[in-house]
């Protein structure tokens, strides 16, 4: 039922006669309108499409094809992992160098009970994560209670937790995993529900969530309207909804018709809404906002900012431990080099996602997004056949634009007074 | 025969939206000393960075000449260079650096080889320093000097750049009464020596004593522009030009009915942070209910520490006392637990301590009382969403929406979000520390009604304020504070500026 993909990057599939879909394509006068009532959030979303666009026009559509689509998430989901603990780290005016290597060592400690001890796949999946629970409280630690700069702290965290996976591995990468824990990353969930050369179970996961979307969003604008506050139009609503469940079900087709969902889009997609939700609507994730924003001021409003800044921490190094899991599954064994520049990777979609350097500002959304221009990019590079001494150059510039475009934004918007 | 060293003609800036000046025209002579008065968000701060090239030429329509020639500044370099300074509210300077070298800043007095000769750069800045009658070390660092003092050392600086025209934003806002006068007797001196001062304030007789003529701005526009010589120009009758309408009186008229009591404070001791001196020496007050307290004191007496430090002791180590609410002794080891417990403190530096200023009204509204708006931990936006509406109608806060954001909002309208914050975790007792603050008189007047509702229902109210007609005119009782002491206790009818003051300053005459 379910098949392993080995983890080459940049990997031609093999169906390359492809058409792009309505995905790649925007543009209504419509849509210009309410995207720019929500200029400052939505500028992301369109230099994403346009992106995927981009590549997907000088790929010849092999970008979006079935199999390359399955690719992507497959590469980099554990980026998206990341860059949502990152951008929650971001907004509270923090930053963490050192998930890399917290990725590396639950990756690390996983393998050795499981490959080297033989214990079960899920006995290595609780060490991960108990690994990166720790770590994450005693970053916690010396940066909400000892009040050390989490810049120093993390730092230090990430030639110490570097140096813990060579003494973990000692020094020797260990492979392979069982074939459970190798699902992880590499699985997939199809034919559950038969289906005529695509599969059914797949499309249905698809229509599940845009469904869910559609009244969930339904659900709030009606709370709004109960509230006397200002919604957008009904036409406006539809076609937002229209558009959404497009993009996901052309998204959930061409899954379908390659291997149908991987194991590891339903993690990131619980961890996408969950976070999501976390950081807008929980009084935790307002005190990030408020502790990002203004940390004196959140003191004397009565926020407890060390309990908070410790478990933003604690978060960070579960989801370091998620992301390590994911990669030491995908790469089937733990390295002593695994996770390298990954926080660089996360830190960079948290920014190009609009999070700001200050503080205060960032959501999961605009990070994930984030991630996946640098993944569309890094793939969409790859499959040009592209040197990766350029993909890193072109990578470097698109940061550099991306935080300047944020900066040259909220000057013109700060000018207004 | 007309000697003017500048002329604003018809200047218009817009912005996206808003047209921030509309045909403003200010005239100043040469040796002058001419305040702009203004309500917050006049457009008077925005002048003056049109004047020194913040805002280049060709951002605005209309001209300026400076010295009988028409300038285009590009820049803030444009305008120093041909004598133009500009001394900003938040001083520039750098804490870490020596005053010799904050004068010199971007102004390097360079030797031989491209090597600064310290020696006389020290010695020049000695001679600027005295020129400013600040008697201090060239080599000391900035950092140490109170804000009094900072303040000469940018006037040295600006004189550093032989100056012609001096623009002071707010020069004694945050300047006690020596300093203050200090300051104003150094333009005189300036003055005498042919140097031209702008002075922007609030302090309106501080311009009725020092300034040779007023312009008044009004939404962006020039109103009027009064010579003070004649004496006959009063402060009332400036305040008519800044509102556009008479106030009756500064302060609203309220009939106190004091109940029972709310908070007693009993002997509160605390050290400072650092170093092994109590702040606070064993203060006792109380406040009831539908009363107003004020607590005056000088700079450094410890009113601030003493509020913070009841506050979730946010400041400062404890040493000893208690705090009784109606009666009961309660804990406040922290904000949370002075919460809880119906206290709210309103900081006296409400962008630094009071606000989340890239935030909107709604979640700044909501900071203090999330506990309310939520269960289990998750927060009704709607609810949320409606709270701070409500706040924004009943404290007139004047936004578009309660989706605009706190910083882009002037010092009176961010004074009632910070308001409307700690009303709606609905404490019993409120200290409001310095709460007009950077306020002009309009909104003042409405924070004093605000305070006056309160006490109206029932809450006893603590006001600290440097500005003792303000404490007058708006409480029941007076405590005063000096060096940490509470130096006397004072109904306010039997109160005059002259008593208190008296009271403030007892203990440093014992001292001395």
């Amino acid at each position: 039922m379910t098949r392993t993909v080995p983890p080459q990057a940049g990997q031609t599939p093999p169906n390359a006669d492809f058409t792009p879909t309505p995905a790649g394509q925007s543009g209504s006068g419509d849509l210009r309108e309410f995207l720019r009532s929500n200029l400052r959030t939505s500028g992301i979303y369109v230099a994403f499409v346009a992106i995927v666009a981009l590549f997907a026009f000088l790929t010849d559509g092999t970008l979006l094809s079935a199999g390359n689509v399955t690719n992507l998430v497959l590469q980099y989901s554990y980026i998206l992992v990341l860059a949502i603990g990152m951008v929650i780290v971001i907004i509270a005016g923090h930053i963490d160098l050192s998930v890399g290597s917290v990725v590396a060592l639950t990756g690390a400690v996983s393998a050795v009970l499981v490959i080297d001890r033989g214990l079960p796949w899920w006995v290595g999946i609780l060490a991960a994560i108990a690994v990166g629970l720790l770590v994450g409280a005693w970053h916690g630690f010396w940066v909400a209670y000892v009040g050390i700069p989490a810049f120093i702290v993390t730092l230090a965290g990430m030639l110490l937790f570097r140096g813990l996976t060579l003494q973990v591995l000692d020094n020797v990468s260990l492979s392979p995993f069982p074939a459970e824990y190798r699902e992880v990353a590499s699985g997939f969930l199809n034919g559950l529900l038969g289906g005529y050369g695509y599969d059914t179970f797949t499309l249905v996961i698809g229509a599940i969530a845009v469904a869910g979307y559609a009244v969930s969003n339904w659900r709030s604008r009606a709370a709004r309207v109960r509230y006397g506050q200002p919604v957008e139009s009904l036409a406006l609503f539809v076609l937002k909804v229209v558009a959404v469940g497009a993009v996901v079900m052309a998204f959930a087709w061409q899954l379908a018709n390659a291997r149908g969902l991987p194991i590891v889009l339903i993690i990131l997609g619980v961890l996408a809404i969950a976070y999501g939700l976390i950081t807008k609507n929980t009084v935790f994730g307002r005190q990030v906002y408020a502790i990002g924003g203004n940390l004196s001021a959140a003191t004397l409003s009565g926020v407890k900012v060390k309990a908070v800044n410790f478990w933003i921490f604690v978060n960070m190094g579960f989801l370091s431990a998620v992301a390590g899991v994911i990669y030491s599954s995908r790469s089937n064994g733990a390295q002593p080099a695994a996770g390298e520049m990954f926080e660089l990777d996360a830190i960079a979609a948290a920014f190009i996602g609009g999070a700001a350097v200050t503080g205060g500002v960032g959501t999961v959304v605009g990070a994930m997004v984030g991630g996946l221009i640098m993944a569309v990019m890094s793939n969409g590079m790859s499959l040009l056949g592209v040197d990766q001494s350029i993909q890193s150059v072109v990578k470097g510039l698109v940061l550099l634009l991306a935080v300047a475009f944020d900066v040259y934004n909220k000057r013109r918007a700060g000018a207004a007074r | 025969m007309d000697d003017n060293i500048l002329e604003m003609r018809s200047i218009t800036k817009t912005f996206p939206g808003v047209k921030a000046l509309e045909d403003v025209s200010l005239t100043v002579r040469r040796g002058e000393v001419h305040a702009i008065c203004g309500e917050n968000g006049a457009g008077k701060s925005t002048l003056m960075k049109v004047l020194s090239g913040v805002y280049p030429a060709g951002s605005y329509d209309g001209e300026i000449v400076f010295d009988g020639d028409v300038c285009r500044f590009s820049g803030i370099r444009d305008s120093e260079h041909v004598g133009i300074a500009i001394i900003h509210q938040e001083l520039a300077l750098v804490p870490y650096l020596s005053i010799a070298e904050n004068i010199f800043l971007g102004n390097e007095r360079r030797g031989r080889g491209g090597l600064i000769n310290w020696n006389k750069v020290n010695a020049e800045a000695s001679e600027l320093l005295e020129s400013v009658g600040l008697r201090e070390n060239a080599i000391t660092p900035v950092g140490q000097l109170g804000v009094g003092k900072q303040q000469l050392v940018e006037i040295a600086k600006a004189l550093s750049k032989d100056v012609k025209l001096l623009i002071l934003d707010e020069p004694t806002a945050a300047l006690n009464d020596t300093d203050s006068a200090h300051l104003l007797g150094l333009l005189r001196t300036l003055q005498e020596r042919g140097i031209t001062s702008i002075i922007i304030s609030h302090k309106l007789n501080e311009i009725t004593a020092i300034a040779d003529n007023v312009t008044i701005i009004r939404d962006g526009k020039t109103v009027e522009t009064l010579s003070l010589h004649a004496g006959e120009v009063t402060q009332d009758r400036i305040i008519r030009g800044m509102v556009g309408r008479d106030l009756e009186s500064y302060y609203p008229e309220r009939e106190s009915h004091p109940g029972e009591e709310v908070l007693r404070i009993e002997d509160w001791a605390v050290k400072h942070p650092t170093q092994d001196r109590l702040v606070v020496d064993h203060a006792s007050f109380s406040v009831r209910a539908g009363e107003v307290v004020g607590i005056a004191g000088l700079m450094g007496a410890g009113r601030t520490e003493l509020a913070m430090s009841i506050f979730g002791r946010s400041y400062g180590r404890h040493v000893s006392g208690q705090i009784f609410m109606h009666g009961k002794e309660v804990r406040t080891r922290t904000v949370t637990e002075a919460i809880d417990n119906g206290i709210a403190y309103a900081t006296e530096d409400r962008k630094k301590y009071g606000l989340n200023l890239i935030e909107d009204i709604r979640r700044n509204v909501s900071a203090a009382g999330l506990g309310k708006l939520s269960r289990r931990g998750w927060v009704n936006s709607n609810e949320e969403t409606k709270v701070a509406e409500s706040s924004r109608k009943s404290m007139n806060i004047k936004a578009p929406s309660v989706s605009s954001i706190v910083g882009k909002l002037s010092g009176g309208n961010q004074q009632k979000v910070v308001l409307s914050k700690w009303l709606y975790t609905d404490p019993d007792v409120l200290i409001l520390d310095e709460p007009t603050r950077g306020i002009d008189v309009g909104a003042k007047y409405e924070i004093y009604t605000i305070i006056n509702d309160l006490v109206a229902a029932g809450k006893a109210v603590v006001v600290i304020s440097s500005e003792l007609p303000e404490l007058l005119g708006t409480c029941d009782r007076v405590y005063t504070l000096s060096a940490g002491r509470i130096t006397g206790e004072v109904p306010v009818r039997e109160a005059t500026q002259e008593s208190l003051m008296a009271l403030m300053t007892k203990e440093r005459e014992l001292a001395a």
